[in-house]
């Protein structure tokens, strides 16, 4: 036996090689020339049994700490409910291909339609795609669609609020794509609509792209911004974190064209950066311009309801490089995370968990305010379940202080200056801890 | 009294006047199948011949529309918004756009119908 | 299974008033009055509401009407479509691993950047090439990373005008739409009838304004570039790079590595060649690697260990493209990949190749007189049939494909590659046993006697499966996409 994955035994080699009328694996290279083949083994550790491989990984996770987790930053620690893990594990779902074959797909092509019906409800918008990688390419790729749909346009406006790791990421599009990007100035926290008209009023926008809450966790008012877009021909982006908008006005509300971000707050595990999910939502009248897969229902020859991909001539295997995206797959099993997650909370249950990170966050803020050492950064703004507070130390200090004590204190986004988090995951005697750590620090 | 042109990329335009009604052919339309959707620019937009305009799209393809003269569109069909297969069931009469021409010089590029089926059957010899 | 009762969506199950799931509550005051009633939401979304044992029941059944590798044999060309062993799902799922946050300091998640950094090394290795990231979530996402390495590798020169791409017309459609995204124009280069590269057609295309060629091999018709060398050799005199599209790596593990064809850059597909699972579409990862001197363009951020054997996190090197990525990729698929490269170790590896390539042959001699091979001599990983052999009974590659699933197979790749009218593109991988592939030669050959005894059935297919054949037409013409969308459709 070669190997406990491969079913070939000697017998099998030598009488399948006969069947091709060889009598050696060697002569199915013969076209190879000698000058590009690999010569010897691979320099790599030979093959390790299952129990090796096991104690392999079990070694490395002990230099990782897990943490009570105050970060946030676009990854937020939320509760992920037993069932999901456990339907996620269905070899039917884990190891099924692509859905191409309709016939025998329905499981996958079925959920990632109560995929799109509940994406397109939490974001108020009309549609939804399938779904993309991560919430940073779904924000670029929603760029690329809107200045697709403008035909001729090639400037685009991105809020300077809008999470820096999700700006880069646009940015690094935007530069290869031949895509101008600007920058919407931010004043206390928020972005100023007057910059964004007078940069509309300059001409060529195809989208202006905005963040709800922004990366401070700030709810920024976003009332007549819809308007002052459609004004110049210009769609309205709307980057948001899904598990906010069980309170906060969705894109559809604030009039957005297209909604995207990352749904990873929806009780993902953090799993140290991905698989997460970028959710893609517009109104209808954009839906050809979509990039990414979209499920469709229709009737089979029998007359039954049948979950179809459809719209394919939008994608990479038909269009090529005329294409409105280079995507040719979706995140598959996190959208079945997503509705199962979704399915199981329900309104009343989302609402509870943004409800635990509202209130936490508002009573970390003000206890860790009456320390005398931390100030909100941003004291007139409405935030949710995330805010950035100056200190009179240095974060790092605090940061080092927090690692003691097994908690991780917040993101640092400058000296002294962090953004700290809260979900329904952390109690309120971890918060205490994290007040009393800052005591100690000396100004 | 109208004439209709033929482009090499199956596109006609019917002219009548200074103002040309473009489509795609009886061939095209039959090559393409069943006609799910067409992309088709908006009343104001200026088109290019040579260039891409817009698209028509099948179940399982999708098909460039080039623009066979230049000019500026002065109506795109909106009965193919909600009924996009009218191009299959009489490609000839569902133009998809009008156009006043600005250049009507690029006709002479163009082939007339008896050129154009006698393309179409080389086409089909491939 | 009932599916009057059970086959409903999940919001004709929803009941006012439900719930499925408990939250801890972190007894701290309500805090709702701080955000202006402007700010919120008007209406509650409307989710579904429903109990526990509701969804898992309803997710359970509807996984009764999916295929996939656990159950059964996917002669998908192009797919790679190998066993995913079980113990790599153990793994990923560690909470030592699942725990962390991508933004923890490096020293709190050394285990976690060691396994970043020993599979990039491991990739490297197999590849042939310098260094990889694994940033990229999937191969389309590592095709644009590494076209973009190409154009900053070129900026970096001051040599702005490679604006080109060259792509044989027989590339994966990934190939062209990915140069498209970055901002490339497609050029495209004739193949000869084998799909293999016209070198005399690539010849003149060559000149100071092409970035790079961007090729699979073996090709997507199977057959391996014998004269990749000698391409390589003339992209690089014209001052461009070679991209190698690494969907069709598998049958090379232990042959012959990328970087020694002459490749400058290439991605891998984590989901096809090192057995993560597919899930339905994804999660994939599509790591990208450079030969030495690219090192520097690589996106950010990215994992390097330090002299003193801890690893660290860096995002400042001047000349990298810039990020693709918020995070450092998939990590949970990157694991799964490592894992798998454990087990088989340098042994194991260069078994996978020659065994998935002697699979391929074996089918495909098989069945030859039954069905048109295009393509004479020796394939790779996969092959294509033109159709059957006999055209005259009506039967085409997309009613084989159907009456497959019949049988308990999933259909190959249909009317790909575009070189031939009626391809079917066969990929079985090393995991097939001989039972299995002697099993679908079995029903192949009884499908073809069937096209010429009682066409009907074959036309009509599938008879078995939980739908029949679908109207794609309506669903494109009116596209129904979500529930609100379905209630008014059927009201």
């Amino acid at each position: 036996m070669i190997h406990h994955y491969f079913p070939h035994t000697a017998d099998d080699i030598r009488e399948m090689l006969g069947r091709c009328g060889m009598s050696d694996l060697g002569e199915l290279y013969a076209d190879v020339p000698a000058d590009v083949r690999l010569r010897g083994d691979y320099n790599l550790p030979k093959g390790r049994s299952e129990k090796e491989i096991r104690d392999f990984f079990n070694e490395l996770g002990r230099h990782n700490r897990i943490l009570t987790c105050f970060a946030g930053a676009g990854f937020y620690h939320h509760y992920t409910p037993a069932v999901i893990p456990y339907i996620l594990s269905r070899s039917e779902f884990l190891t099924a291909y692509t859905p191409y074959q309709p016939e025998i797909s329905q499981g996958t092509l079925q959920y990632i339609f109560e995929y799109q019906s509940m994406m397109s409800r939490l974001t108020g918008m009309e549609v939804s795609n399938a779904s993309m990688y991560d919430g940073a390419t779904a924000t670029a790729e929603a760029m690329m669609m809107a200045v697709s749909a403008s035909r001729k346009r090639d400037r685009v406006l991105i809020g300077a609020t809008v999470n820096p790791a999700v700006r880069r990421v646009v940015a690094t599009y935007a530069r290869y794509h031949g895509i101008r990007l600007d920058e919407i100035a931010e004043a206390d926290g928020v972005i100023r609509r007057d910059d964004m008209e007078a940069k509309l009023a300059d001409g060529d926008v195809a989208a202006v792209i905005v963040a709800t809450p922004n990366f401070y966790g700030i709810a920024e008012d976003y009332s007549g911004w819809a308007d002052a877009c459609h004004r110049y021909k210009a769609l309205l982006i709307m980057n948001c974190v899904p598990a906010d908008l069980a309170l906060l006005k969705s894109p559809g509300e604030w009039g957005a064209d297209i909604a995207c971000g990352d749904a990873q707050s929806l009780g993902m595990p953090l799993r140290y950066g991905g698989p997460y999910l970028g959710f893609l939502c517009a109104s209808k009248a954009l839906i050809r311009k979509m990039p990414g897969r979209i499920v469709g229902a229709t009737t089979d020859a029998d007359g039954h309801r049948t979950f179809v991909l459809t719209l394919q001539a939008r994608e990479q295997h038909i269009r090529r490089d005329k294409a409105t995206s280079n995507i040719c797959s979706n995140q598959g099993l996190m959208a079945l995370h997503t509705v199962v997650y979704l399915s199981l909370l329900g309104d009343d249950g989302l609402r509870e968990a943004a409800m635990q990170g509202l209130n936490g966050a508002h009573y970390l803020a003000s206890q860790l305010e009456a320390t005398g050492l931390m100030r909100m950064s941003f004291p007139a703004q409405p935030f949710v379940n995330e805010f950035a507070m100056d200190t009179d130390f240095d974060v790092a200090d605090l940061e080092a202080a927090c690692l003691e004590q097994g908690i991780l204190c917040g993101v640092k986004i400058a000296p002294r200056r962090i953004l700290i988090a809260v979900t329904e995951m952390q109690t309120r005697e971890e918060m205490d801890r994290l007040v009393k750590t800052v005591k100690k620090m000396k100004s | 009294m109208s004439k209709t042109y033929y482009s090499r990329t199956h596109e006609y335009v019917t002219v009548d006047g200074n103002t040309g009604y473009i489509g795609i052919s009886e061939y095209a339309q039959k090559a393409l199948g069943n006609v799910v959707y067409v992309d088709m620019p908006e009343e104001g937009d200026d088109v290019t011949a040579g260039e891409e305009f817009g698209a028509v799209e099948s179940v399982k393809a999708a098909s460039d529309l080039i623009a066979p003269v230049s000019g500026a569109v002065v109506e795109s069909n909106g009965l193919l918004i909600d009924n996009p297969r009218l191009i299959n069931q009489d490609a000839m009469a569902n133009w998809i756009i009008k156009v006043e021409l600005s250049d009507p010089e690029e006709l002479s590029a163009l082939m007339d119908e008896e050129a154009y089926n006698a393309f179409c059957a080389t086409e089909d010899a491939h | 299974m009932n599916k009057e009762y059970y086959g409903k969506l999940i919001y004709e199950l929803s009941r006012h008033g439900r719930r499925g799931a408990s939250l801890p509550d972190n007894a701290t005051p309500d805090a709702l009055a701080a955000i202006p009633s402007a700010l919120l939401r008007m209406n509650a979304p409307g989710l579904p509401e429903v109990d526990e044992p509701a969804v898992v029941r309803h997710y359970t059944n509807m996984s009764a009407n999916n295929f996939g590798v656990d159950t059964g044999f996917y002669p998908l060309g192009s797919c790679t479509m190998k066993y995913n062993p079980k113990i790599n799902e153990e793994i990923a799922g560690y909470s030592s691993f699942a725990d962390l946050h991508p933004l923890q300091p490096a020293s709190t998640v050394q285990g976690a950047l060691e396994a970043y950094w020993t599979l990039q090394k491991a990739l490297s290795e197999i590849g042939g090439m310098s260094e990889f990231t694994l940033n990229p979530f999937a191969g389309a996402h590592g095709e644009l990373t590494g076209l973009m390495v190409i154009r900053a590798y070129h900026e970096s020169r001051g040599d702005s005008k490679r604006v080109k791409v060259i792509v044989p017309d027989s590339a994966h459609g990934t190939n062209p739409a990915s140069a498209a995204v970055a901002g490339l124009k497609v050029v495209e280069v004739k193949s000869f009838p084998d799909g293999t590269v016209d070198i005399e057609a690539l010849r003149p295309l060559l000149d100071d304004t092409v970035a790079a060629m961007m090729m699979t091999n073996p090709n997507t018709a199977g057959m391996f570039e014998h004269g990749v060398k000698e391409i390589a050799e003339m992209v690089h005199e014209a001052g461009a790079l070679m991209y190698y599209d690494g969907a069709n790596l598998n049958p090379m593990l232990g042959i012959a590595r990328p970087g020694d064809m002459g490749f400058d850059v290439m991605h891998i597909n984590l989901h096809k060649t090192f057995s993560t699972p597919h899930g339905g579409g994804g999660p994939g990862s599509g790591p990208v690697g450079v030969r030495k001197g690219l090192e520097c363009f690589l996106p950010e951020p990215r994992v390097c260990r330090r002299d003193d054997g801890t690893f660290a996190i860096s995002d400042d090197s001047g000349e990298s493209l810039g990020s693709i990525s918020a995070t450092l990729g998939n990590f949970g698929v990157q694991l799964r990949a490592l894992a798998y490269i454990m087990s088989l170790g340098a042994d194991g590896l260069k078994m996978a190749g020659p065994l998935a390539t002697l699979n391929a042959n074996y089918v495909k001699e098989s069945l030859r007189d039954l069905y048109l091979l295009p393509l004479e001599g020796v394939c790779k990983h996969e092959f294509v049939f033109d159709g059957l052999r006999d055209k005259s009974t009506g039967v085409t590659t997309l009613d084989v494909a159907k009456r497959l699933l019949d049988f308990g197979f999933h259909a190959p790749t249909i009317y790909f590659p575009l070189l031939f009218h009626e391809s079917l593109m066969i990929e079985p991988t090393e995991t097939e046993s001989r039972e299995t592939l002697d099993a679908f030669i079995d029903v192949m050959r009884e499908i073809a006697k069937e096209a010429v005894e009682n066409p009907e059935v074959v036309k009509s297919a599938p008879h078995s499966t939980p739908v029949s054949r679908p109207d794609d037409t309506a669903a494109a013409l009116n596209p129904v996409v979500t529930y609100d969308d379905l209630k008014s459709s059927e009201s």
